[in-house]
């Protein structure tokens, strides 16, 4: 079940500088555990200290915002595009 | 982007760039996310000492503030398309008819492009230049795109503007008339923001304006309060209307003010904020009235497709604002946003799009349901020109009569 996991550049400290990784995982929590074994530190960048989704990073399975869908309970199909961005963008 | 060598004072009398989330500060550049947090960065500065004469002696544009915002004091000799200074006009028609004793609109539909967005492009213009970027850039609803297209035409710089590919004619004639790269996108606003930032991230050289300097960008909208305060003759008005999409403007009116206060420009005093929405996108004013702090995205279904923001990036900001200054956030249906606009044009003769048919509409209801105080003296800003939201009213008014080129006809027809 591998997806690829696009990493935002405030990022790419922890992933070598890779803008494009692999990871494995049924839905997006487990995604991001994969991706905290590769890359240890990554996931707290990403989740605030309880464990949720940080309230300014929005995080797409495929083209769609997770907090549409099942938050980190999301499936994360194999082959699904996995984006971590930015949230204090636009207007 | 990588690190480029600043010139001195290509910020003017900002320092650094600091989190408004967690304090986290780094060195100016095109950033825009914390990396600790991912949390807004925000321009810290240290002002210099500054008075209202040193102000009035500048320009009748937006650069007479200059030493307030992230920008070289030689930014008069850069091309630009000057924006800003715009008409503060006593509304009394319309605050008659809304039953308020002292009401303003603060007209920037007469911007060069438009739209108040000729100001913070002109701040996102000048970081892009001071950066050596090579291209300029921008997710939009249509204003912004706009600005952006035109700005960069004067400037001499490339420009490429993403829209929602349902965006009305109007807007995208006035970006495309600027640039041969006008990007239509299968999508919501939302979905051009997550590919202009995806955008950013892998592009060399591209300035977003905002998105990757953001930051820069922002800090224009402190003009519109700079100059409220200013054409009221140097104080603050009890309350202000201002619509919000991304909710930025509205925080920065709000940053303008507190910025005047503490510089002694003017009597400190309390102000009320109220934003407005358009119900088909209202994620900020249910949060607001549902007591949350949090903002639920939302798909938009709106009219009022400048404001059509589901997920506003500055959304808890204005919760923060509205409420800390005992304003409100309130929203409006599409058919009242077709009459706010009516009301406007044929109250003042001023011909708002969308958005500023939102704020009027808001302002109507912030009255009739109490929340607005009608014996305070009021501003509500119009954020940009009806002639690039044809479509949303066309449908309302046309010709009362078509006739014969008669006397006859004429009085037959009964207009009088």
């Amino acid at each position: 079940m591998s997806v690829s996991v696009r990493i935002p550049t405030i990022l790419r400290t922890y992933t070598g500088g890779s803008s494009e990784v692999s990871a494995a995982g049924e839905t997006l929590g487990a995604v991001l555990d994969d991706l905290e074994a590769s890359f240890p530190g990554i996931r707290a960048r990403v989740l605030d200290d309880t464990g949720a989704l940080r309230r300014f990073v929005n995080v797409y399975v495929g083209n769609e915002d997770v907090r549409f869908l099942d938050g980190l309970a999301t499936t994360t199909p194999a082959g699904a595009q996995v984006s971590i961005i930015p949230a204090v963008a636009g207007g | 982007m990588s690190t480029v060598v600043l010139r001195e004072g290509a910020f003017g009398n900002a320092t650094g760039l600091a989190c408004r989330e967690c304090g986290h500060t780094q060195e100016l550049g095109p950033h825009y996310a914390c990396p600790e947090c991912f949390g807004p960065l925000e321009i810290a500065y240290d002002f210099p000492t500054l008075t209202r004469a040193d102000i009035e002696a500048g320009p009748s544009n937006m650069w007479r503030y200059k030493a307030l915002l992230p920008v070289p004091a030689d930014i008069e000799a850069s091309p630009n398309l000057e924006p800003g200074f715009t008409r503060l006009l006593k509304a009394n028609n319309l605050g008659r008819q809304l039953g308020i004793t002292t009401l303003w609109v603060k007209d920037d539909s007469t911007n060069p492009t438009h739209s108040f967005k000729d100001r913070v492009v002109a701040c996102a213009l000048s970081a892009a230049r001071e950066f050596h970027s090579k291209v300029f850039a921008c997710p939009s609803t249509g204003n912004l795109a706009n600005a952006v297209a035109a700005a960069g035409a004067r400037a001499g710089i490339k420009t490429v503007v993403f829209i929602p590919s349902n965006l009305e004619h109007g807007k995208q004639v006035n970006s495309a008339v600027y640039t041969d790269s006008l990007v239509a996108v299968d999508g919501n606003y939302d979905d051009v923001n997550k590919l202009a930032s995806e955008i950013a991230g892998e592009e060399e050289g591209w300035a977003f304006v905002n998105v990757n300097v953001r930051p820069f960008y922002a800090e224009g909208s402190k003009t519109l309060g700079y100059e409220i305060a200013e054409q009221l003759g140097w104080r603050l008005p009890d309350q202000v209307v201002i619509p919000v999409a991304s909710g930025s403007q509205l925080t920065k009116v709000d940053k303008a003010f507190t910025e005047l206060i503490k510089l002694g420009l003017v009597e400190d005093k309390p102000y009320r904020i109220f934003g407005a929405q358009a119900t088909g996108c209202s994620p900020v004013s249910q949060a607001f009235k549902n007591g949350h702090d949090v903002i639920r995205p939302v798909k938009p279904d709106t009219i009022a497709k400048s404001l059509a923001i589901g997920n506003p990036a500055d959304g808890i900001y204005v919760l923060d604002i509205c409420r800390r200054t005992g304003g409100a956030i309130e929203d409006v249906t599409d058919d009242e946003v077709r009459e706010g606009v009516l009301l406007l044009a044929r109250a003042e003769g001023i011909f708002t799009e969308t958005a500023g048919g939102t704020s009027v509409a808001v302002l109507k209801k912030l009255v009739e349901t109490g929340q607005l105080d009608p014996e305070l003296e009021t501003v509500v800003i119009n954020t940009g020109m009806g002639l690039k939201t044809l479509e949303a009213i066309s449908g309302q008014v046309g010709p009362a009569a078509t006739i014969k080129p008669t006397y006859e006809a004429f009085v037959e027809s009964g207009v009088s």
